[in-house]
């Protein structure tokens, strides 16, 4: 039987604390931006969210190369599990985009090339989780979602980039700015180290959960087989 | 004999959805120059993704994949086989809906660079289609998770190519449709590989 892991423990507590200090920073110390005042604030966990989707999809891509290449089921474990949290991360970007795009854009939701590459991103990864739900028998459900995470990737950098490469309304704040945004502010440099600080909370967080996440499936294999081995005794006797 | 029956069902099928489009969007000669090439590709999209799913329904229902995989030939030799019969399928429909649209819009649909961009963006809609569907048939609900699967991943390619397509048909010079020209040629070359490389791991049981 697997028992609680204390260096788990001890990054589930220090992410809680992290948290709390973000939202500290997020509301108090970042200065208040002068033109779109309060809501602007929505943009450091905008922002990290939308890190920490990209970061986690690059999870499911390597992880699903290296389970094809290696065809140890552990890396099907963490794909599964690391598409599963990027998918809610990407959900929180686009609320929350969608909350700070109101009051700026004077809309919920407008067809800008970075928004849709941005829905495009969250429909592959939700197909792949239906993908995975959806297949029976565990060899070959592990080789089909692999491919299928290697094919989903393309719309990660396509995302990443849609800013850079198109006109388009999306600020740049990391980088060029394009004459065409709406919504361009420059950081100051407490505005700088909370972006920072909140966005090394989130990939703390993300690495607490994707762990959580892969110790559930495995104790779940776990029990597949103990009850498997009950199974097959009661039979016997 | 099951796949002329399929011909002729995609064929109807595809004056059906432009039947609809015709009256759902209250279609006439002074609307059409605005949304009558978006409504061509999504009647080429419906009537491909219906044609995919039977890639390999005849495969399933009798079991013959099985003996396929035990002939001595490498099985990106099946896929291609598989994806050229499908796109000479999707090429025949367009053959009968291009002329359709020319009768009923009345839009100069003939130029050669748009033949070109219909020919490309359909080739890369079936390439991604064909390694999808492969992956459809295994699941519980496959007719209906093709469409799940392939919409998404084929989004970017459809986008480029409608934009195409309006750039061509208002007149538009290189310059202003080269990024979306460019962006259909790079998806075809980049599912080429990815379909030739990962097939061999789909297939297996």
């Amino acid at each position: 039987m697997p028992k609680p892991n204390p260096r788990l423990q001890l990054m589930t507590i220090s992410s809680l604390i992290l948290i709390i200090l973000s939202v500290y920073m997020v509301l108090i110390y970042a200065p208040r931006e002068i033109i779109m005042g309060d809501v602007q604030r929505v943009f450091y966990y905008h922002v990290s969210s939308g890190w920490i989707a990209a970061l986690a999809f690059l999870v499911t891509l390597i992880t699903s190369i290296m389970f094809l290449a290696t065809q140890n089921k552990s890396y099907d474990h963490v794909a599964m599990s690391s598409a599963e949290i990027g998918v809610i991360f990407t959900t929180m970007n686009i609320v929350s985009g969608s909350i700070w795009a109101r009051p700026v854009w004077n809309t919920w939701w407008t067809w800008d090339p970075r928004l849709t590459t941005a829905t495009i991103m969250w429909l592959l990864y939700i197909a792949y989780l239906f993908l995975h739900a959806g297949l029976e028998g565990h060899d070959r459900r592990r080789h089909i979602t692999a491919v299928y995470g290697i094919v989903a990737f393309i719309s990660v950098p396509l995302t990443f980039m849609a800013i850079r490469i198109w006109r388009t309304i999306h600020p740049v704040i990391i980088g060029s700015a394009d004459p065409d945004a709406e919504g361009q502010f420059d950081m100051t440099a407490r505005m700088t180290t909370t972006l920072l600080f909140t966005a090394s909370t989130f990939t703390v967080l993300y690495f607490t959960i994707l762990w959580h996440r892969v110790r559930i499936q495995s104790l779940f294999e776990y029990m597949s087989k103990l009850q498997y081995q009950m199974y097959n005794d009661l039979k016997e006797r | 004999m099951r796949k002329k029956t399929l011909v002729s069902a995609l064929l109807i099928f595809s004056v059906m959805v432009t039947l609809v489009f015709t009256f759902a969007l209250d279609l006439d000669k002074s609307t059409k120059d605005n949304v009558a090439v978006g409504v061509l590709w999504v009647t080429f999209v419906f009537s491909s993704t219906l044609g995919l799913n039977q890639t390999f329904a005849n495969e399933k229902n009798q079991s013959s994949l099985e003996g396929m995989l035990l002939s001595p030939i490498d099985y990106t030799a099946i896929f291609v086989g598989k994806f050229i019969s499908t796109y000479i399928f999707v090429i025949i429909v367009e053959i009968i809906v291009i002329p359709m649209f020319y009768i009923l819009y009345g839009i100069p649909l003939f130029s050669p660079l748009f033949v070109l961009i219909v020919l490309l963006g359909s080739f890369g809609y079936t390439l991604v289609g064909t390694l999808l569907a492969s992956i459809a048939t295994r699941t519980r609900a496959r007719e209906i998770m093709l469409p799940i699967l392939l919409l998404p991943v084929a989004m970017p390619i459809i986008i480029a190519s409608v934009q195409c397509s309006n750039a061509i048909l208002s007149g538009a010079h290189w310059g202003q449709f080269s990024n979306a020209f460019n962006l259909v040629i790079v998806y075809d070359i980049i599912f080429l590989g990815v379909a030739i490389m990962t097939f061999d791991y789909l297939i297996q049981e």
